[in-house]
């Protein structure tokens, strides 16, 4: 093992570094306004307003996240009327594209997690809040939706992990993140083995850091589920 | 249409080599994923460590990293045992580190499952097993592993749907795949949207056929619990 080629390249794979976290962040931040309303819409009673947010979650969980990047990379300009519009602009940009099919599918995932979330709320915390005469509306914005982000904490931890290692599919489309970065310094100087650990060392550092921050989060925001400390 | 349906053999042809990757690479996948949780549970020390550090290590890598990493840094070491050994130039087909990848990159996901499955079968029951005379091997064939299943189910179907989703990275190591030809057809007709449409349909297909089967066999093993 030679790792003193790598060291050579490590100013690359930090601005591959930074370029992972700004895309895993955008994504999430996209993702997440996208999933609440989707979720909200999927719990409707109504058949006909549950059936499209049920659809999207379906798709977006049920097929690879390459497909649904290429779908959006690849695919998009198979359409005269993208092509010929300002959002060709958008879809020939590999970075745009790839925001956007991470931003879609974490939503997918994100909506699901808030939905069995929701749908599992405590009966009896609604059935207080209607008799203090809370509308629905209220219901939503004081009881359940607070109560929901912090249920869903763990999940979603989980969900941001897993959106961190699905941004390496960014580096096939020749978006220069932390494995972009890794294979440029393989195809410069074949070293396959140190160039994709040190990407795997990122990474799992990467991992590392998120598990401890949602463990703080939880050691805050579950504090009531926690034994008391006399 | 018509394209489709001219290229509709040749994605069909990817779809079946999807199947038997995540197949074979479930295999692998239950066997190390045993033989991981087995070892966390074991008494000793190193073997607990070993399979912490195999499960820590995988389950904070994106699958893509490390499937490039065996695919092409394997090559080297398959290429260096050769060197030393003498033998001929031996070609790592993307196919087997495909499926050796995704076997060992499951097989952390789970040991974690089967850990958990373990854990959960009831102390009592594996106690009355002891106290019949029966060997620890016995034990656990007959009364530790059906009874586990139940219980680690729900882990292990999840497991098998985020593993079939994961062969649709072996395209990128040149396994042609329903990915990669469908980036084929799409390339020659220049309507790839098309084809991968056709290709997430056909994962939809796979995936909804699996939860058909899974919801099955939870049945057949929750015979006899009752549900609250």
């Amino acid at each position: 093992m030679d790792f003193e080629v790598i060291i050579k390249y490590l100013p690359l794979y930090f601005r591959g570094l930074q370029v992972t976290v700004t895309l895993v962040v955008s994504s999430l931040a996209v993702g997440l306004c996208l999933a609440l309303p989707i979720a909200l819409l999927a719990i409707s009673k109504n058949k006909w307003v549950s059936l499209p947010p049920k659809a999207y979650i379906y798709f977006f969980r049920g097929t690879p996240l390459i497909v649904q990047m290429f779908m959006i990379y690849h695919g998009m300009g198979q359409f005269e009327a993208v092509r010929a519009s300002f959002l060709w602009v958008i879809f020939k940009e590999p970075y745009a594209c790839a925001l956007i099919a991470f931003a879609l599918n974490t939503a997918g995932y994100t909506a699901e997690i808030l939905r069995g979330t929701i749908e599992q709320t405590n009966f009896g915390e609604i059935e207080a809040a209607k008799a203090c005469g809370m509308s629905k509306p209220t219901i939503y914005r004081r009881i359940i939706l607070p109560s929901t982000f912090r249920r869903a904490l763990p999940a979603y931890g989980n969900e941001v992990i897993f959106m961190l290692h699905g941004s390496a599919l960014a580096g096939i489309i020749t978006i220069v993140d932390l494995f972009g970065a890794a294979k440029i310094v393989n195809a410069r100087s074949f070293v396959p083995f140190e160039s994709y650990i040190t990407a795997g060392l990122f990474y799992l550092v990467l991992t590392f850091l998120i598990v401890m921050a949602f463990k703080k989060l939880e050691l805050h925001w579950h504090a009531y589920l926690h034994p008391r400390k006399d | 249409m018509s394209y489709v349906i001219d290229y509709l053999p040749l994605i069909l042809r990817g779809m079946l080599l999807t199947v038997e990757v995540a197949l074979l690479s479930l295999l692998i996948a239950v066997l190390l994923g045993m033989i991981g949780a087995l070892a966390k549970l074991s008494k000793s020390r190193i073997a607990r460590q070993i399979a912490g550090l195999y499960t820590t290590i995988i389950r904070g890598m994106p699958d893509l990293v490390l499937m490039t990493l065996i695919f092409f840094g394997g090559q080297i070491v398959v290429n260096n045992i050769g060197d030393a050994l003498g033998w001929e130039y031996i070609d790592v087909s993307p196919f087997a580190a495909g499926v050796g990848t995704i076997g060992f990159i499951f097989g952390a996901y789970m040991a974690e499952t089967f850990r958990g499955g373990i854990l959960a079968v009831s102390r009592g029951e594996i106690e009355a097993g002891y106290a019949f005379g029966m060997t620890p091997l016995t034990v656990f064939m007959r009364i530790t592993l059906p009874a586990m299943v139940r219980h680690a189910l729900p882990g292990f179907g999840n497991n098998w749907l985020v593993l079939t989703k994961a062969t649709a990275l072996i395209s990128v190591i040149g396994l042609q795949d329903m990915v990669y030809n469908a980036g084929l057809a799409g390339g020659s007709t220049r309507k790839p949207f098309t084809f991968f449409c056709v290709v997430a349909f056909l994962y939809l297909l796979i995936t909804g056929a699996s939860d058909v089967g899974l919801r099955w066999l939870d049945r057949r093993y929750s015979v006899g619990v009752r549900k609250a």
